[in-house]
């Protein structure tokens, strides 16, 4: 078995993400494309994990999980606060710290 | 491999689709598929922990953790088709694309062969497996990743904590603002009237009706109001006594008392816009 | 107990320790110096009697200066020179600087002008200034100048000297400015500091020079040492000398102060810019002499420069219709005659003293004169507005007439016997010299009998609400004792004995038989003068004089009435390229230095309020920052794998 189909699959869904974050202005979406990328990283451990024969990878994507749910909270925290104070959750309209 | 083929594509069309939909809600159900998909790949690749654990944590706690954010925040919000900065669709497109491209080049340029396989590393079990590393390799990072977590429940709840400015009502305080507002403004002492009262519908879109025969608006929600779905009650009576009809059933003796046309209730006081419903 | 340079004739300083009445030396300077310290000090407490105590304390100093006057008198020839160490002023390296004074028959004779006139015109004052409401200032600031005089006439050493000498400038500044709010007074006080400096600069640079030379500023030591010396530094040191000798005395071609200080109340025009102050340059030369004795080229400019003041002077005092202006011209004109004494060596530095002496009594005669008849005429300053004033102030019409028969040289007046050995010494000298000088004496005669008819005599031009009276006793008795002096200043030449007197300091001359008689010398000069007030007689006396002067002159009056250019020629050569100079380096200073060490700063802000765009503040716009540095850190792995 060759686990480069998995490995190209996780550079497509990472350049996917990549390209939501710089694309999409809603912030909620913004975090689900950084989660994707999150995901297609993990693909890769778990893959490079079969590839090598021992587990790391997949304590490696543990850890990714328990770091993503972590940020999650704390990130959807923040968004909710901007969104409460200033009715949207554009990032867009949170510019103000600029030239 | 069969099954990597199948998920593939539906992976990275759903990806794809969370960069084109424009509500947040479509996105976030898209990147559920996405990770459940994920998911089975894990199966496939020897990882049932992490198939338990991407299903379980991811798509159900973190996704639904997006999914309440997105209630709180509005369902119905989506991006407007303007791009405010200019020419960033093109740039992160280019971007992207490079990235995508750099990255196949480089797989493209190495032969990784034939996977090892975790066959021997899964031979007592693959939980009892990880746990192994974990509790011993990856001990201290487990625990560090306690304190994080920990971290990150208080930083949550002092982001969403909002201070209170002015002490709560009380009861108390709350009646002697009614009577205040009574003898200043003239504010009714009493609760309010359901909705219906004294008309032929208590639908709550339908307002009540004061002894005179116009209709009371407070009776109804101010949420329906500002929706514009308020109805005047000989509206409502004329739409149930047609469908009635329609069905065949005999009209109700006593609603057919009063003209439906010529009541008070008339009054433009409802305010409502009539929906579907004829004068 | 004075020695001799080789070949010199001029004496060595040498005086010896002060003792008895000499001991009272340094009193005579902290008597007025203290007055100026309490006037000052004690403000409006001292309001009512200040003035009094100020004019009392000259008076002290006059009482000390003529007991030791009598003292030194007492004494033989080589026993003259008496010298006071009060105590080390400051000791830094090879310069130890003592406050030393010393005294003199050159000092003692300018203690006695300094405090006897001054004390008069202190007593003129009181009359003068009784209605100015800063009067206590003013006696404050003339007790100051009398002790800085004093400290410039007394002090042993050239250190000393510069320090009345600044002194005196100073004092001289905040006189001229008394009237503070007239513009003029104010811009012309500062006109004469400023020139001040420029001759002040050459008396210091003479000092560093001395120090440089021989070690010390002391008049012993240079004296001592001063053959030891080059020539071209002793002609060097001539010339600086006479450069801040040309600042004090309003000498060409520092001169141009010298109109504008009449500013200043007629007092401070008597005392400090007719009497005292302006012939301290001639007292620097005299002093100097054994410098001088040693740079004969330094005394040939002395002499031309005294030469051009003389008739300079005398041009601008025939063309002034302003009463102090013309006095001032020709104030201008006799401190050019004392140059040329000066300038003359041996022969010369004692009829320098002696005219200096004499003109400092007709010559504040004259002003205080002109200050009493101004005070009778409301202040009016304009010869061509009075006229016939003799009736109404017969007593100021006969003291300064007095005066005016001195300075003419009226035969048997003091200006008559001095002026007349000064002319003849340069006649003496150099012939070009002695005419020059006869020519000067000859214009004086001109503008001083013009002054003198335009004033007391012709028919009377005032207004008619005016009314000339005759000034309180208080201002007319220094009046009639200066008048006193004018014409029996003449007594000190009896028998040589101001020269002899003299001649422990400046030298004894080798007697030489003049080419021309001596008696032929004084009938041609009286002569000379008698045709100058004819002229005038003709000219001015003769005719109607108008009331406003008539502008269709020849160009000589113009020249006269514009000081002979002084100022335009000041303007031209120095004060338009000075602004022109500093213009450009102002220009240099904000365009070139800050330019340079703001540019780079400027232009890294140009840069930056560029780059700064960057910084747009949309977080997607950095993402894709992080994106692009992520997709080059990958392509240089690449680049580099590849490789």
């Amino acid at each position: 078995m060759n686990i480069t189909a998995y490995v190209v699959l996780s550079a497509i869904l990472f350049t996917i993400g990549c390209v939501g974050v710089l694309t999409r202005r809603n912030a909620i979406v913004v975090f689900m494309c950084v989660e994707l990328m999150l995901n297609a990283s993990n693909l890769a451990l778990v893959a490079f994990a079969k590839q090598h024969g021992n587990l790391d990878g997949q304590v490696a994507a543990f850890f990714v999980m328990v770091v993503a749910a972590a940020e999650v909270v704390v990130g959807l925290a923040i968004i909710m606060t901007i969104f409460r104070t200033r009715r949207s959750a554009s990032v867009d309209d949170a510019s103000l710290l600029k030239y | 491999m069969v099954g990597f083929w199948i998920l593939a594509p539906i992976m990275v069309l759903c990806a794809l689709g969370i960069l084109f939909v424009r509500k947040a809600v479509h996105a976030a159900l898209l990147l559920a598929v996405v990770m459940i998909c994920l998911a089975f790949l894990y199966a496939g690749l020897d990882a049932p922990f992490l198939f338990a654990v991407q299903i379980i944590v991811y798509t159900g706690a973190i996704l639904m953790l997006f999914l309440f954010v997105l209630m709180l925040v509005g369902v119905d919000a989506s991006d407007s088709l303007v791009e405010t900065i200019r020419g960033q669709r093109v740039v992160a497109t280019i971007g992207g694309v490079g990235l995508g491209m750099v990255l196949v080049i480089g797989l493209g340029q190495i032969s990784l062969g034939t996977a090892v396989g975790l066959d021997d590393a899964n031979s007592g079990g693959n939980m009892q497996a990880i746990a192994n590393i974990l509790f011993s390799r990856y001990v201290f990072g487990f625990e560090v990743t306690s304190a994080l977590l920990i971290t990150a429940a208080v930083g949550a709840m002092v982001l969403a904590h909002r201070e209170r400015l002015t002490p709560k009502d009380t009861q108390r305080s709350l009646a002697a603002q009614r009577v205040q507002d009574f003898s200043e403004k003239g504010t009714h002492l009493g609760p309010l009237p359901p909705p219906g009262v004294y008309a032929r519908h208590n639908a709550v879109d339908t307002p009540a009706l004061l002894p005179d025969g116009t209709a009371a608006e407070s009776s109804v929600s101010r949420v329906l109001a500002a929706r514009g779905t308020v109805r005047s009650a000989p509206a409502t009576a004329d739409a149930v006594a047609e469908i009635e009809t329609q069905l065949g059933w005999a009209p109700h003796a006593g609603r057919d008392a009063a003209p439906p046309a010529t009541t008070t209730e008339e009054a433009p006081a409802t305010g409502g816009q009539e929906t579907g419903g004829h004068a | 107990m004075f020695a001799f340079h080789e070949g010199g004739a001029v004496p060595v300083v040498d005086p010896t320790s002060a003792d008895g009445v000499f001991s009272l030396l340094w009193l005579v300077i902290a008597l007025p110096l203290a007055g100026a310290a309490i006037l000052l000090i004690g403000g409006r407490l001292t309001d009512k009697w200040g003035h009094l105590l100020a004019t009392l304390l000259p008076i002290g100093s006059f009482g000390i200066a003529l007991a030791m006057f009598v003292g030194v008198l007492g004494r033989d020839d080589s026993d003259r020179q008496v010298s006071q160490h009060l105590y080390t002023w400051f000791e830094t390296g090879h310069l130890n600087v003592g406050m030393d004074l010393l005294y003199d028959p050159l000092s003692a004779l300018f203690l006695l002008l300094i405090t006897g006139v001054g004390s008069l015109i202190h007593v003129y004052s009181i009359g003068y200034m009784a209605h100015d409401p800063r009067r206590r200032r003013f006696f404050a600031y003339l007790n100051l100048f009398l002790a800085a005089m004093l400290m410039l006439v007394l002090s042993e050493n050239y250190l000393g000297l510069f320090l009345g000498w600044e002194g005196v400038g100073l004092a001289s500044y905040l006189l001229i400015g008394f009237w503070q709010h007239k513009p003029s007074a104010a811009a012309a006080a500062k006109k004469a500091f400023v020139i001040n400096r420029v001759g002040d600069m050459g008396l210091s640079l003479a000092i560093m020079l001395f120090f440089i030379t021989f070690g010390s500023t002391s008049f012993t030591v240079i004296s001592a040492g001063a053959g030891d010396a080059s020539d071209t530094t002793v002609t060097i040191l001539g010339l600086l000398l006479l450069l801040g000798a040309c600042g004090k005395s309003a000498q060409f071609p520092l001169q141009a102060w010298l109109l504008d200080a009449m500013e200043g109340p007629t007092p401070v025009s008597a005392l400090i810019h007719a009497a005292t102050m302006v012939t301290a340059g001639v007292y620097l030369i005299v002093r100097s002499n054994f410098i001088f004795e040693l740079a004969p080229h330094a005394q040939t400019v002395v002499v031309v420069v005294a030469v051009i003041s003389i008739l300079w002077g005398a041009w601008i005092g025939c063309a002034k219709d302003d009463i102090k202006k013309a006095l001032a011209g020709s104030t201008m004109s006799q401190i050019g005659y004392m140059m040329l004494g000066a300038g003359l060596g041996v022969a010369g530095y004692a009829f320098a003293i002696f005219h200096l002496l004499t003109h400092g009594f007709f010559k504040a005669n004259m002003f205080l004169g002109a200050g009493s008849v101004m005070h009778g005429m409301d202040d009016d300053v304009d010869m061509r507005h009075y006229g016939a004033v003799r009736k109404a102030m017969p007593v100021t019409y006969l003291t300064f007439a007095m005066g005016y028969l001195a300075i003419i040289g009226f035969p048997g007046f003091s200006g008559f016997w001095s002026k007349d050995k000064i002319i003849e010494t340069a006649l003496a000298d150099n012939w070009i010299v002695g005419l020059c000088a006869l020519l000067g004496a000859g214009v004086t005669g001109f503008y001083m009998t013009r002054l003198m008819l335009l004033t007391f005599f012709t028919e009377k031009r005032w207004e008619k609400d005016v009314h000339p009276h005759e000034s309180p006793s208080v201002m007319t008795v220094p009046l009639i004792v200066l008048a006193a002096l004018s014409v029996l200043g003449g007594v000190m030449l009896a028998g040589d004995w101001i020269v002899d007197f003299l001649s422990p300091v400046t030298g004894v001359a080798p007697h030489e038989d003049p080419p021309i008689p001596a008696l032929a010398v004084t009938v041609i000069a009286v002569a000379v003068v008698a045709v100058g007030v004819a002229l005038a007689w003709f000219l001015v006396g003769k005719r109607d004089v108008p009331r406003e002067a008539p502008q269709d002159v020849s160009w000589v009056t113009k020249a006269g009435r514009n000081e002979v250019y002084g100022n335009l020629i000041n303007d031209t050569l120095v004060v338009n390229p000075g602004r022109h100079l500093t213009t450009a380096l102002m220009a240099t200073d904000k365009y070139a230095v800050d330019g340079t060490l703001t540019g780079g700063p400027v232009a890294i802000g140009a840069v930056a309020s560029v780059a700064r765009r960057l910084q747009n503040g949309y977080v997607r716009s950095y993402a894709f920052s992080v994106l692009a540095g992520g997709l080059i850190v990958l392509l240089a792995l690449l680049v580099v794998n590849a490789a």
